[in-house]
């Protein structure tokens, strides 16, 4: 009897029509597809894309050069030079991420202790050419600049829970 | 001067009648490869193309704009000649069978007597074209897709075309005209109802004809790359392209003439059916033929590809016996006088 059963099952296409249902439902259902450049999906605050490098509110540069950010990078991207300033501080004389090698595991901003190197939420960014890859301490600073008014407000949500 | 025109009037008239057939077909190829990307795209909770001209309606240009620019590459392994001409091989039939599509009572290019034969003849020979390109590539990959074709098509043509003679006994003509005219009177009269298994088997068999999903065992893109026609780019690859989707308006519009009742109004006698008499019997045979097409789309949508060997044994084991059992019960009832449709 169950052979019959299912021999009947089979010959009336009932798991067929049953897929052919679904499938029949989902075209009426509501589209879930976000059209990028015009819409966005939300992003975490903790979202890590390009990095920058931040300064002190009076403009001077918070990276003290202590390669903390270049001995945990896993990927081996970060490159830092080191020199004592004019004034008796030790800075950076070159700061090279090469943004090839970089996995955005956010380790570098996790190390710094005086929160200089960040990752931004911006995801947006293309070489044209080779060697744009390499993002120099100018380039960073430059992006810290701009975006510095975001990634205060991004670490000030944060600070709570770390 | 106008002996000259006495002269060519006649082939003229034919030339622009196959125009007047071919070039919507080939504009309704392009639109079903968008519709197929959006319906499977809604089916997939997705929006499918919108960004080429309003909706995406321009995106079917601008595919064969891309595929006319494209460099057609020849492997240097490959039999040139026939590597080129498997396109047109497979092209050929699938153009050529619409010339004896009956659209309404008057409207056919050539009215002959045995046009469902012609038809089924046709279309088995654009096995040819797959086969000839998978030999031609001389890869493993096309060779393999080429002979999956071969014995797929084998298998279901014969049960495609028991299908077929369930059609004709019930039409009593193997003329597709009149096999419409046959199922004149309302739409219990249409042959899907008599023939229902028939019916359900014909278009199944049409699937796997025309290589489509989820028979597409010939293509295969996860096991055998894209099978026949691995090697082919541009024009040569758009060219196969076409066919398979000639091929699939052609089964559609056969089974639209076939088993519901052509041209006929599905209003035809009800009380209303007067109501619907402006409507010209091309819209419901396009109307029939669209439900059809959208029938390929929405199986592609829903089924993964059958195993092979399943394949198989569903055409052999399971359609060839059902069609034959039903052509006797068919045959019982054609002695037997019974209901509307054999009287």
């Amino acid at each position: 009897m169950d052979r019959f059963g299912n021999f009947l099952k089979s010959l009336t296409l009932r798991e067929m029509r049953k897929g052919l249902g679904v499938t029949g439902r989902y075209l009426f259902k509501r589209k879930i597809t976000v059209q990028y450049p015009e819409e966005k999906t939300p992003q975490s605050n903790r979202f890590r894309g390009l990095h920058a490098l931040r300064r002190y509110p009076n403009g001077e540069e918070r990276c003290i050069a202590c390669k903390l950010c270049e001995a945990v990078c896993p990927a081996l991207a970060i490159t830092i030079e080191a020199e004592e300033r004019a004034d008796g501080t030790r800075r950076t004389t070159r700061y090279d991420i090469d943004l090839f090698k970089c996995i955005y595991c956010g380790f570098c901003e996790e190390s710094c202790p005086v929160d200089s190197i960040v990752e931004t939420r911006n995801f947006e960014y293309t070489f044209e050419n080779r060697g744009e890859n390499v993002m120099t301490k100018q380039m960073l600073l430059e992006i810290g600049d701009k975006y510095e008014e975001q990634i205060a407000k991004d670490r000030m949500q944060d600070a709570a829970y770390r | 001067m106008v002996e000259f025109w006495e002269l060519i009037r006649e082939p003229v008239f034919i030339v622009l009648k196959i125009v007047a057939i071919v070039a919507p077909l080939m504009l309704a190829v392009a639109y079903l490869t968008y519709a197929e990307r959006k319906i499977i795209g809604y089916m997939q909770v997705r929006i499918g193309p919108n960004r080429v001209g309003p909706r995406g309606w321009l995106q079917p240009i601008a595919d064969a704009l891309k595929l006319l620019m494209k460099e057609i590459i020849v492997p240097s392994s490959a039999n040139r000649f026939l590597f080129l001409i498997a396109p047109m091989l497979s092209i050929a039939p699938a153009l050529a069978a619409w010339a004896v599509m009956p659209f309404t009572d008057t409207l056919v290019l050539a009215d002959i007597d045995a046009s469902l034969l012609y038809i089924l003849a046709l279309t088995s020979m654009g096995v040819y074209g797959v086969i000839i390109a998978g030999w031609a590539t001389n890869s493993k990959y096309a060779f393999l897709g080429a002979m999956r074709s071969a014995a797929q098509i084998v298998a279901y043509e014969i049960a495609m075309g028991f299908a077929l003679v369930g059609v004709l006994i019930a039409g009593g003509s193997l003329n597709l005209r009149e096999i419409v005219l046959a199922q004149q009177g309302s739409l219990l009269h249409w042959f899907w109802l008599p023939l229902f298994p028939l019916f359900i088997i014909y278009f199944i068999s049409g699937v796997a004809e025309t290589n489509r999903a989820p028979f597409d065992v010939a293509e295969g893109e996860s096991e055998i790359v894209a099978g026949f026609h691995v090697e082919y780019s541009g024009m040569a690859f758009a060219v196969f392209f076409l066919a398979e989707y000639a091929n699939m308006i052609l089964i559609a519009a056969l089974a639209a003439l076939m088993f519901l009742g052509g041209w006929l109004s599905p209003f035809e006698g009800t009380w209303f059916e007067s109501w619907f008499t402006w409507v010209p019997g091309v819209f419901w045979l396009l109307a029939k033929t669209s439900l059809f097409l959208f029938f390929f789309l929405w199986l592609r949508a829903t089924f993964p590809r059958y195993r092979y060997d399943q394949i198989m044994r569903l055409g052999w084991k399971v359609f060839i016996p059902i069609t034959i059992v039903w052509l006797v019960v068919e045959g019982a009832a054609v002695m037997a006088d019974i209901g509307p449709w054999f009287d």
